[in-house]
């Protein structure tokens, strides 16, 4: 067979059923038990961090502090 | 060390594109020599000017990279009204030919102008807003500064490059006549290296991310990035004839290279402008609303559903051509489930509102993007039905498919983007509010009757025109001349210019209101105590 009709025939057959059995694995992966807590918390993602990155609220208390020491002293 | 390298390749880029620009052996090569010639020539003093500077690491991973994205924002609303107003102008050249100037030699011509129309608004209005939207984005739901320190900066400078070269190249002649695709060989190389440290930059930010999960905006945004990136480099595969010159040959031939053509062209429309585009959607419109997105459980399902058929949909721009009538017809069944996923997106953003409906009647912003979500759900109805072949067989190669485009173009890219500016600018300078919520709603009210102009002018030229090619007598003549029809679609030209006049008027009121929001306001107090020395 030629490189087209062997590519032809397997993208007509194990490809599809692999990429459609894929998708339906998404499909029950989404609705899996206990799924709903996590997904809540992702959507919930936004509208955390919006002014600065992770862990920097602390760094910058930190300077603060440091900078209010100095003053002290 | 590392400024001794970056001299080295500069020079050596300089002194290349000086015989180059030499050598060239057609004008758009040579100009675009010369400005690359220029370009690295002048980074090349920039960077001498800092060698001896001393270095002083400052850790900045406590702040956010904000300052490519303000950037990328000031670009996307210029090149918005660059590409609105070449459109405009190009718009009103269909309807009066006599602006094709012959004073212009032929460089202003339709031809020469309407790819630079379609590159402006696309990728330098479109791209620009993705770039700068997605590092935004991937900033704050990754709670990570973006990776890879000033290569953001090189996405954007060389992204903006690629799109000056493009566009000069256009209006010198210089295009491999590729829809969507035409900057040549030379343009096509320097997209690939900054898409690739584009892809480095988005998925370095999300590897180093704080929190345990990707958000979906993420997802969309990197199948648009990979996906750009294998659609450019297979569609652009070709031999150049020479080095000193813009021409070349490509692999594809026939009808394999118009497949190959319009698999890119319509997946460009995928995932570009329409994947990319929703990661926008599913962060802007939450934060307008402040709600969080309908049901994460359907986003993810848009998600996969949407890319897994999107890439099918090409073959449909081929129907009635020397495709294979199954290729052709897989196409449009992909095409026709494709409906399905956009739809789940659209309800997804629609309905992220329920409960706060209210909104809509006090903040235009949020109405902006609703009305975008609502231009989606509108072209990805029109857009299937156009797909099945004897509707095809009507609308192909008349105006109505310009008019489905520019619903979807305007009305979901523009009015979403219009929107996300609105919301980024008075975040990334610190601004209580916009200058004027009623200049937001002049643009909203005139962009919106813009569109409905421009759609509805082109409904009826484009089924009228395609009626009148299939019109037939008693004897099997054909009815009307080409000229014919040409001839009765003035007033509908006239109407579609006028459609993008008070679009380009709402986009120029937008710059005013951005512009005052920055200029005419003080600066608000940052919350956190670290103030990024950039």
């Amino acid at each position: 067979m030629d490189t087209y009709s062997i590519f032809r025939q397997f993208a007509d057959s194990w490809m599809l059923l692999a990429l459609f059995l894929f998708f339906l694995g998404v499909i029950f992966w989404v609705f899996r038990p206990g799924s709903r807590k996590i997904h809540e918390d992702t959507a919930g993602i936004p509208f955390r961090h919006e002014k600065s990155p992770a862990g920097a609220e602390k760094k910058a208390k930190s300077a603060g502090k440091a900078a209010l020491t100095e003053k002290e002293a | 060390m590392n400024n001794a390298i970056k001299l080295i390749a500069l020079a050596a880029i300089t002194l290349f594109a000086a015989i180059a620009a030499n050598y060239a052996r057609d004008l758009a090569y040579m100009v675009n020599a010369i400005v690359v010639m220029f370009v690295s020539g002048g980074l090349f003093i920039w960077v001498l000017r800092q060698t001896d500077d001393e270095l002083v690491a400052i850790d900045k991973s406590g702040a956010y990279m904000d300052d490519v994205v303000k950037y990328g924002v000031i670009a996307t609303a210029l090149w918005g009204v660059v590409g609105f107003l070449v459109g405009v102008f190009i718009a009103f050249q269909l309807a009066f030919p006599a602006l094709n100037f012959n004073w212009a030699e032929g460089m202003l011509n339709f031809g020469r102008l309407r790819p630079l129309h379609t590159s402006a608004v696309i990728f330098a209005f479109g791209g620009n807003a993705l770039i700068c939207t997605s590092f935004y984005i991937v900033q704050r739901t990754s709670a990570a500064r973006l990776w890879g320190g000033n290569l953001a900066w090189f996405v954007f400078w060389g992204y903006n490059l690629f799109i000056v070269l493009a566009a000069l190249s256009y209006v010198l002649g210089g295009s491999q006549s590729k829809e969507y695709a035409e900057p040549e060989w030379y343009i096509d190389l320097w997209l690939t290296v900054v898409w690739v440290a584009y892809l480095a930059v988005f998925l370095g930010t999300i590897i180093k991310r704080k929190e345990p999960h990707i958000y979906v905006a993420n997802w969309f945004f990197l199948a648009f990035i990979v996906t750009v990136a294998m659609l450019h480099v297979v569609n652009n595969l070709s031999i150049p004839v020479s080095i000193w010159g813009g021409k070349s040959v490509q692999l594809f031939a026939g009808v394999q290279d118009a497949m190959t053509q319009w698999w890119y062209g319509h997946n460009a429309v995928g995932f570009f402008l329409t994947a990319g585009f929703l990661g926008m959607m599913y962060y802007f419109i939450p934060k307008q609303a402040d709600r969080p997105v309908y049901s994460y459980k359907l986003s993810i399902i848009h998600f996969w559903a949407l890319i897994f058929l999107y890439i099918w949909a090409g073959p449909h721009h081929l129907h009635y051509t020397a495709l294979p009538d199954w290729a052709s017809t897989l196409g449009m069944v992909f095409s026709i489930i494709l409906w399905m996923p956009s739809w789940g997106g659209m309800i997804n953003g629609l309905m992220t509102l329920s409960g706060a409906w209210d909104k809509l009647r006090t903040d235009p912003v949020l109405r902006m993007m609703v009305i975008a979500v609502g231009f989606y759900g509108m072209a990805t109805f029109e857009g299937p039905m156009m797909s099945i072949r004897a509707v095809n067989s009507l609308s192909h190669y008349t105006d109505w498919t310009i008019g489905h485009v520019h619903s979807g173009a305007l009305g979901w890219n523009g009015m979403i983007t219009f929107g996300a500016l609105y919301f980024l600018v008075p975040k990334l300078w610190n601004r209580e509010r916009l200058y004027s919520l009623s200049l937001v709603n002049w643009h909203f009210w005139l962009a919106t009757i813009g569109i409905v102009l421009y759609a509805a002018s082109m409904w009826v030229s484009g089924i009228m025109e395609g009626l009148m090619w299939r019109e037939v007598d008693a004897n099997g003549f054909l009815v009307n001349s080409f000229a014919d029809t040409v001839a009765a679609k003035f007033p509908m030209y006239v109407t579609r210019g006028l459609g993008g006049v008070m679009y380009l008027a709402g986009g120029v009121i937008m710059c005013v209101n951005l512009w005052l929001t920055v200029k005419a306001q003080p600066a608000v107090e940052t919350e956190a105590g670290l103030v990024p020395a950039e």
